[in-house]
């Protein structure tokens, strides 16, 4: 499972910073999304996978037995979601504001500001 | 609950939320946009007093005691950059009385301020690393929003590079997070500094290192990460760019600053040599780019960029001279560079151009204005007896004192380069007759902020030995994590 989501977050990455990499606003977008869901991804595995062990403390027992998954990434996951899900429609609102007043998709055409 | 930790932060909130039920009114919207500004200032003050004389000031939400609930502390260091943002903040909207359009007011320009320094202060109040995360995002969600405000073309076309290029940055910070998150299974600063201490992985904590490096030096805009920074700043309102100017990177400085001497303590050379490069080179390529341009903020976004250098030198070489330098070179410096972009809209409003070329006759018409922008102009550049002089004295000494001539060398060079800069706007703007024969307009209330800005650099020039043992006792601060560590994990309620 670790491999796997190693692999899978691996390729996020790639693809998210190809599509920074691109000319087109869309795709720069679509990019940035995917980048943060790697990074998401990332704590999720960081917080080692277990199946069936929620943290929760049995009958009788008045500690957590040591395998168990972590719930405080997921937490912080849920709460980079939010975050992410607001920056990316701000995002979509911009790059549409930003097609309207200069006509163009095409960031390389957006160097007039540069130095 | 220590409501002293907590009124910086619930102040603005508080603030934005009557400017959005006075939402059809701009003129009470101004008024409440002050007030509450001056109302951060008040509490920010009276927070600095508490952590002066008590020591570091730590609260914790709901009550939970310190690694699981949200940390709130408040050391010299934080108390300090919270009173220069309620400064910052109560200039700006001062100047912005007489500088936004109504358009932009319209629009939200009030609140969003509020919300931005609601932002700032709770980056600078946090003790736990997951909180910074989000107290970040909520300041670029507000900078956002302010950057694109208006929808000028070059607006739009700046702020899609500051957004991108944030948002990279929020996702490799997020990445580091989740990576330090499996290695301690910890996010309190505190509790993580303990347990990092104890593991032994050199490699890894290299690792994280730099990454916390790349993500805080986009924010702060240090060498080769700085380019989002001279391709937006210009282009937003005056009173925006301010704000920015002042605050945004330096919260960028901040966090290098905590991370680097509280959670990364050991085991971090690689990342600790990297560091003197990158000032040096921060410094240098910062103050060539501005040597170029001939746009009045152009050459000041650069300047933030080679400014910024400086501060990195005292984290570089982590004495406590240097570490005392750096503090004081943060203090200085948000106090003159947000003043300088002020100066730089009122000679827009005086001349009708922020291009040197297109500009001039102020000094003839209003010699007032053209001395307060000598001010923090020469102290910018490092001219005795003003601020930007002791800050870069104590770090050329510090320099000195480890050795490391390459990096004096640097730094005196571009205080050269740096008052070259200042000239070119003084002899442009200034000194020269206006190209078209025109008198420069009068600039009215935007010479208020502009003067009491100028006055604290000139109080902070001549009074630097109060300001010196401040910065001094933060480095100790700052120096002994462990002062740190006790009086969060250790405080009761």
């Amino acid at each position: 499972m670790n491999t796997l989501m190693a692999l899978l977050i691996g390729i996020l990455y790639a693809s998210g910073m190809y599509m920074v990499l691109r000319r087109s606003m869309v795709k720069l977008i679509i990019g940035l999304a995917l980048l943060s869901h790697a990074a998401n991804l990332l704590i999720f595995t960081m917080a080692t996978l277990r199946r069936d062990r929620p943290p929760l403390i049995g009958e009788g027992e008045t500690a957590l037995a040591a395998p168990y998954a972590d719930p405080v990434p997921q937490a912080l996951i849920l709460t980079a979601i939010v975050i992410g899900f607001a920056v990316s429609a701000f995002a979509a609102i911009m790059i549409h504001r930003v097609y309207q007043t200069t006509g163009t998709d095409d960031l390389d055409q957006l160097h007039t500001t540069d130095s | 609950m220590n409501l002293l930790l907590v009124a910086p932060i619930l102040l603005p909130l508080l603030t934005a939320a009557l400017c959005l039920l006075a939402w059809k009114s701009v003129r009470v919207q101004r008024w409440l946009g002050v007030a509450g500004s001056a109302a951060l200032l008040a509490s920010a003050l009276a927070l600095f007093a508490e952590v002066h004389v008590r020591g570091i000031a730590v609260s914790h939400a709901g009550e939970w005691a310190a690694p699981f609930g949200i940390t709130l502390a408040a050391d010299l260091l934080g108390a300090l950059m919270v009173v220069l943002g309620g400064i910052v903040g109560l200039m700006v909207s001062v100047y912005s009385l007489g500088s936004i359009d109504e358009g932009r007011e319209r629009f939200g320009f009030h609140p969003l301020v509020q919300i931005l320094l609601m932002g700032v202060c709770g980056a600078f109040l946090t003790g736990d690393l997951f909180n910074l995360y989000v107290w970040f995002e909520v300041l670029l969600m507000a900078s956002f929003v302010l950057t694109a405000l208006g929808g000028e073309r070059a607006q739009m076309e700046g702020a899609i590079k500051y957004v991108t290029l944030n948002l990279v940055s929020s996702a490799i910070f997020l990445a580091a997070l989740g990576l330090l998150y499996g290695l301690t299974h910890s996010l309190n600063m505190a509790d993580v500094s303990l347990r990092l201490a104890r593991l032994n992985y050199p490699a890894l904590e290299n690792l994280l290192a730099v990454l916390f490096f790349i993500a805080f030096g986009i924010k702060a805009a240090v060498f080769p990460l700085f380019f989002w920074l001279p391709a937006s700043y210009h282009t937003m309102p005056v009173s925006v760019s301010a704000l920015f100017a002042g605050l945004l990177t330096k919260v960028g400085v901040y966090a290098l600053i905590r991370v680097f001497t509280l959670v990364f303590r050991d085991d971090v050379e690689f990342v600790k040599e990297l560091m003197l490069v990158v000032a040096c080179l921060t410094m240098a390529v910062g103050v060539l780019g501005a040597v170029a341009q001939m746009e009045m903020r152009r050459i000041l976004s650069f300047h933030i960029v080679s400014q910024i250098g400086y501060m990195i030198i005292g984290l570089a070489l982590m004495t406590p001279l240097a570490l005392a330098g750096t503090v004081f070179y943060l203090a200085h410096h948000i106090i003159v560079k947000t003043n300088l972009f002020l100066v730089s809209g009122a000679v827009a409003r005086a001349t009708g151009s922020f291009e040197l070329k297109k500009s001039g006759g102020l000094y003839a018409a209003q010699p007032g204005l053209a001395l307060l922008f000598l001010v923090p102009a020469l102290s910018l550049a490092g001219i005795p007896p003003l601020s930007g002089f002791w800050g870069k004295y104590i770090l050329v000494k510090a320099g000195l004192e480890s050795g490391q001539v390459v990096l004096v060398v640097v730094a005196l060079a571009v205080s050269v380069f740096t008052m070259i800069s200042m000239m070119k706007i003084w002899s442009e703007a200034f000194w020269k007759p206006h190209p078209l024969g025109l008198t420069p307009a009068p600039v009215g209330l935007l010479n208020g902020p502009i003067a009491a800005m100028a006055a604290m650099t000139l109080l902070i020039g001549f009074g630097v030995e109060p300001v010196m043992q401040l910065a001094e006792r933060s480095a100790q601060q700052l120096l002994d994590p462990q002062s740190y560590i006790t009086a969060v994990l250790e405080a009761r309620r």
